[in-house]
């Protein structure tokens, strides 16, 4: 029976990690906001790997935080382990990872959710969308109650038709044991969304008491743990260990021997893979070189024997699976608690997305997150959190705030999906980033704080203290500057040392500062004149004089790319009515509908002529108008 | 107000055998740059000059080397074709100055236009009016197509084979670089700074030697060094003449130039040939007396290439046989003339006497020319000259590239020494990367992630 149950500024169907940072950034901006989940009790959940963070992940983790966002403080509440990757290489990889407490993690989000104002909570199943003259108005839930909205956000993940194989065995199902959402992608096909299918998988969850760690090499988290958070001032924790071990050949043997029973070499399964996160049997069979394979044991919390395997997921038979995981060193008498599988999903091709995440040709219709082709809780956090913006903005009537690729990986990662689409899961990496130096996680703040604050989603007080920081550091290098010392034995000592070259002509702080072999920290004693600063800001100091000459040529590549992105497009351009472009990039910018030149740029199969032919219209077009205006 | 701020350039006459060429800059480091390589000849500095002047002078390269001869136009915008300032440099033609004078351009900073940019710049400046539009398009559209048939047939062969296998290289350091990078906990067998140093520098030598080989080559920037030797009277002179064509009068005819200064080229094909001792074979020629073995040595000495002339209706004496002898271990070719009427020699005869192709001419028939230009190509190109030098000088930008990619290498490599992180250098060999890849227009930067996931084993 249809009636209506709720009128809403903006709903957010989903509650998985984009839906949380749309729910919580919508509300926060103050919006009469409804969160639909499937169930209640999978809110933030983690159906995949137990940690948070990693190369690029960690990344948009921080740049998150700065905008505003929760994922960062979620994760420093619940972590049980934490470490900096990378930090054998330079500041702009570094990256922050931790093991999460799987239920932990879901618990405080869905109490920091529940205490939200403006927020409600509800377990419904949105079965179609209400569209009307190419507006969103609301949602119908498997009821038939319909909630009625401005805005509506989907962030459904893997939920849309999923099925669940293992071996020859498949059904329909969500992650984790979940029901499904069979309807929806009906619903969104019927209103012109064109949906594509892909494909994921998970590795097994065994019982820490049915393994021998110690024929495994222990992985310690690390002893000074650095907050995702830039609230979060300091953390100690109690931290598990995690656990590396090996495949071997016999492992191999037993893959090969059943790669017949395996969906995804049956050809049972049509979905595309993501590349990085090949199953244990893929690994075997295209790197058949290769005599071992790592793989991670993760726990799964502090309250729970459930371990994670990182390394072997895998479609294959349940009895083979067993088989598979008895062969590694320290697992010969494992028990599995819960089966790898490999999981099948509708999710919307991004090409129909603006840069804005909304939804081209249906209005106030916004996507984030695994339905959009992407993959892990951190790409889809952070599109959660610009969809909750824009629809924000969007009802405000304000422009919508689009990243840059010179300001975050959240702009790179969205920029990337919208231009150029995506044919698998899209996963950030830091190669991803051209302008990977600046986009530092040590300096996310930086980059986005004033927008955070902009956007309304900053405090008063957090943005004090991060201006007060942001003068240390500018304070600090000007004072380094022009610290002078003088060559003396001690100094000379430590060049020797560090094997650097000395010499009897003297020395700035600064100049000193730029040798890589030398720290801030070690050259204390001839600084004697050093004020006391926070950690943070000394390392700002020291990276930004250490790679000042890469920086700035970076910085220099960002002005160029600058002013393309700063020639908008306007979005009444028709290019049909271009005379002079070629036929495949008329196409290619009809659908795209990029917002600048630089946008447009970066399309495949738009050449630099077609660009000068665009410039050459948009000036006519401009002149026309002006000259219309003049009238 | 312009679209863009840089400074662009080019060659605003065909190339090849025209006689004046011109140089054209437009932007607002026109003027800065003029003054950097441009000397007037007068008292008066280039800033006194009005607008609109057209100034006579020398173009100097950085070693205070005069270039050439050249007039300046200088037109200050807004009143100009692209409302930018606009410096116009005639020059005495022939490639060799026209591309000398437009790479010392760029060197000062400026950058080579795209096809059609000029008049682009001058529609988005405002210049032309609305009616015009179309056929600005159409004049992109045009260009870019005469230009990408040019460089696609530049790119056949050598030069985008050799671009590509750098190229190759280069991702193959990428790939395990952001490997290592982006997962870091892998077993991934990690690149160590010492290897790809080793590997840089080969890169990065493979790249010098592709610009050397365009600079030092001998050919375009300087032409091969050519020598016409023959007894006095076998018509060296009318063959220079004829080979030289038009621009025999354009490169000798101006005002303050003399012979001995400004060499002359002829053009084989697009291969320039910088003859040696022009003078000497005009003054020579109708001054009876014996060939000078001494000069002709020195002339055969500096030369890459020769052109032994031989008279066809006088029989081989003893002159013509040392001519042979002195040209014995020379590239070259022997051309026998006057074969119009009495031939006394025959081609089998001199062939048997000399390693050189041979053939049979006849200059004031204009007899065998064609044949004698086809053969100079052929000896050339075939020879250790090699030709894929020439695919690639021919095209400035390229050379310019390579350039760029090379100095991205050799910063690369002063990071190594100085042992900086890895994601830094990686910005330098991408760079060196990203640079090969606009030679032939493949700059994807997914090939690298491609690469990446093609080559190791990683994810969970």
């Amino acid at each position: 029976m249809n009636y209506i149950a709720g009128d809403y500024e903006i709903i957010v169907v989903g509650g998985g990690h984009a839906g949380c940072e749309s729910a919580l950034s919508a509300a926060r901006l103050g919006h009469k906001t409804l969160l639909l989940t499937l169930n209640l009790d999978s809110v933030a959940l983690m159906p995949c790997n137990p940690s948070i963070g990693g190369t690029g992940k960690g990344h948009l983790v921080r740049e998150i935080d700065a905008l505003g966002g929760e994922m960062g403080k979620n994760i420093d509440k619940t972590m049980i382990q934490c470490r900096m990757l990378n930090t054998a290489k330079g500041p702009a990889v570094h990256s922050l990872r931790a093991q999460a407490d799987k239920l932990m993690y879901q618990k405080e989000m869905k109490m920091t959710l529940e205490k939200q104002d403006n927020l409600h909570i509800k377990q419904h199943e949105v079965v179609s969308l209400q569209v009307e003259d190419g507006k969103v108005t609301g949602v119908v839930v498997k009821t038939g109650a319909i909630f009625k909205s401005k805005i509506v956000v989907l962030t459904t993940g893997t939920y849309l038709k999923s099925r669940i194989v293992i071996g020859n065995t498949s059904y329909d199902g969500g992650p984790n044991g979940l029901f499904g959402a069979n309807e929806l992608s009906d619903s969104l096909f019927e209103n012109g969304v064109k949906l594509l299918r892909f494909k994921t998988g998970t590795p097994a969850r065994v019982d820490k008491r049915s393994v021998d760690f110690s024929k495994m090499i222990i992985q310690e988290g690390d002893k000074n743990i650095v907050p995702f958070s830039f609230e979060t001032d300091e953390l100690e924790i109690d931290q598990i260990p995690c656990y590396l071990t090996y495949t071997n050949e016999e492992t191999h043997q037993v893959i090969k021997d059943n790669l017949h029973l395996s969906p995804l070499f049956s050809g049972d399964i049509q979905g595309v893979g993501p590349r990085y996160c090949p199953s244990i049997e893929d690994k075997v069979v295209r790197f058949s070189d290769k005599p071992k394979h790592q793989i991670f044991v993760e726990p799964e919390g502090r309250d729970t024997y459930e371990l994670y395997v990182q390394g072997m997921s895998s479609s294959l038979p349940e009895e083979v699976q067993l088989k598979m995981l008895r062969t590694v060193e320290g697992m010969e008498n494992v028990e599995i608690m819960r089966l790898a599988y490999a999981i099948e999903y509708d999710n919307i091709d991004p090409l129909q997305l603006k840069p804005s995440l909304e939804f081209k040709t249906i209005e106030n219709l916004f996507f984030a997150g695994q339905i959009n082709g992407t993959s892990g809780y951190e790409e889809a956090a952070a599109q959660g959190l610009m969809a909750g913006i824009n629809a924000s903005r969007k009802l405000k009537g304000s422009e919508p705030l689009i990243l840059d690729r010179s300001q975050a990986y959240i702009g790179v990662l969205i920029d990337d999906i919208v231009t150029k689409g995506t044919l698998e899961p899209y996963r950030m990496m830091t190669s991803r980033a051209e302008y990977r130096l600046i986009l530092r996680q040590d300096n996310a703040d930086i980059r986005l704080t004033d927008i955070g604050r902009k956007i309304g989603l900053i405090g008063e007080e957090r943005y004090l203290k991060f201006t007060t920081k942001v003068k240390m550091i500018e304070n600090e290098i000007e004072r380094i500057k022009k610290v002078s010392i003088k060559p003396n034995s001690d100094l000379e000592a430590l060049f020797a040392a560090k094997s650097s070259t000395f010499s009897n002509k003297g020395f700035t702080l600064y100049e000193l500062l730029k040798r890589p072999e030398m720290s801030y920290f070690e050259l204390e004693k001839f600084d004697p004149d050093r004020p006391e600063l926070p950690k943070n800001v000394i390392e700002q100091v020291e990276i930004q004089i250490k790679y000042e000459g890469y920086i700035k040529k970076q910085m220099n590549q960002v002005e160029q790319f600058k002013k393309l992105e700063k020639k908008k497009i306007p979005e009444s351009i028709d290019y049909e009515k271009i005379n002079g472009l070629r036929l495949e990039a008329r196409q290619k910018l009809s659908k795209i509908q990029p917002i600048s030149i630089g946008h447009a740029s970066r399309i495949s199969g738009v050449s630099p002529a077609d660009i000068s032919v665009l410039l050459v219209y948009m000036e006519n077009f401009r002149r026309k108008e002006s000259s219309k205006a003049n009238e | 107000m312009n679209y863009l701020e840089d400074t662009i350039v080019a060659i605003s006459t065909p190339v090849g055998f025209s006689g004046i060429g011109i140089v054209r800059m437009s932007g607002e480091n026109s003027v800065e740059i003029t003054k950097e390589i441009f000397k007037t000849k007068t008292k008066k500095d280039f800033d006194d000059y009005d607008n609109r002047s057209i100034i006579y002078g020398h173009i100097i390269d950085g070693s205070g080397e005069v270039i050439d001869e050249v007039l300046v136009s200088k037109m200050l915008g807004p009143n100009t074709y692209t409302k930018e300032d606009v410096i116009e440099i005639n020059c005495h033609g022939g490639m060799i100055s026209v591309r000398k004078i437009l790479e010392l351009i760029v060197e000062k900073g400026a950058r080579i236009a795209e096809p059609g940019e000029f008049t682009k710049r001058a529609f988005l400046n405002g210049r032309l009016d609305l009616s015009q539009a179309e056929a600005v398009i159409d004049v992109i559209n045009a260009k870019t197509e005469k230009s990408l048939q040019m460089s696609v047939k530049q790119l056949e062969g050598s030069l985008s084979y050799k671009v590509k296998t750098i190229r190759n290289q280069l991702i193959e350091i990428l790939a395990y670089i952001e490997a290592g990078i982006d997962y870091p906990e892998y077993d991934i067998e990690e690149m160590s700074y010492e290897i790809i140093r080793e590997k840089t520098n080969l890169i990065k030598e493979s790249i010098d030697k592709m610009i050397l080989s365009s600079e030092s080559g001998k050919i375009i920037r300087e032409g091969i060094k050519t020598a016409i030797v023959g007894k006095p009277n076998v018509g060296k002179s009318s063959l220079l003449n004829m080979l030289l064509g038009e621009e025999r009068a354009i490169v000798t005819e101006i005002e303050g130039t003399t012979r001995d200064t400004i060499e002359e080229y002829i053009s084989i094909k697009g291969i320039p040939l910088k003859i040696i001792d022009t003078a000497g074979i005009r003054e020579t020629e109708n001054i009876i007396e014996k060939i000078g073995i001494t000069k002709t040595k020195e002339i055969l000495a500096q030369s890459d290439f020769a052109i032994l002339l031989l008279d066809g209706q006088r029989p081989l004496d003893a002159e013509d046989e040392m001519l042979l002898e002195l040209a014995k271990d020379k590239k070259g070719i022997v051309a026998i003339n006057k074969v119009e009427k009495n031939v006394i020699i025959s081609k089998k005869e001199v062939e048997e006497k000399s390693h050189m192709e041979v053939v049979e001419i006849s200059v004031i028939e204009e007899l065998g020319i064609d044949n004698l230009r086809n053969k100079i190509y052929e000896n050339i190109t075939k020879s250790q000259i090699d030709s894929e030098s020439y695919d690639m000088v021919s095209n400035i930008r390229h050379i310019n590239l390579l350039k760029e990619a090379s100095k991205s290498l050799e910063e690369g490599l002063e990071g190594i020494k100085a042992n900086i992180p890895v994601e830094m250098l990686s910005v330098d060999i991408k760079n060196a990367w990203d640079k090969m890849g606009r030679i032939t227009g493949e700059t994807v930067a997914d090939d690298i992630v491609d690469e990446i996931f093609s080559k190791f084993c990683i994810g969970k």
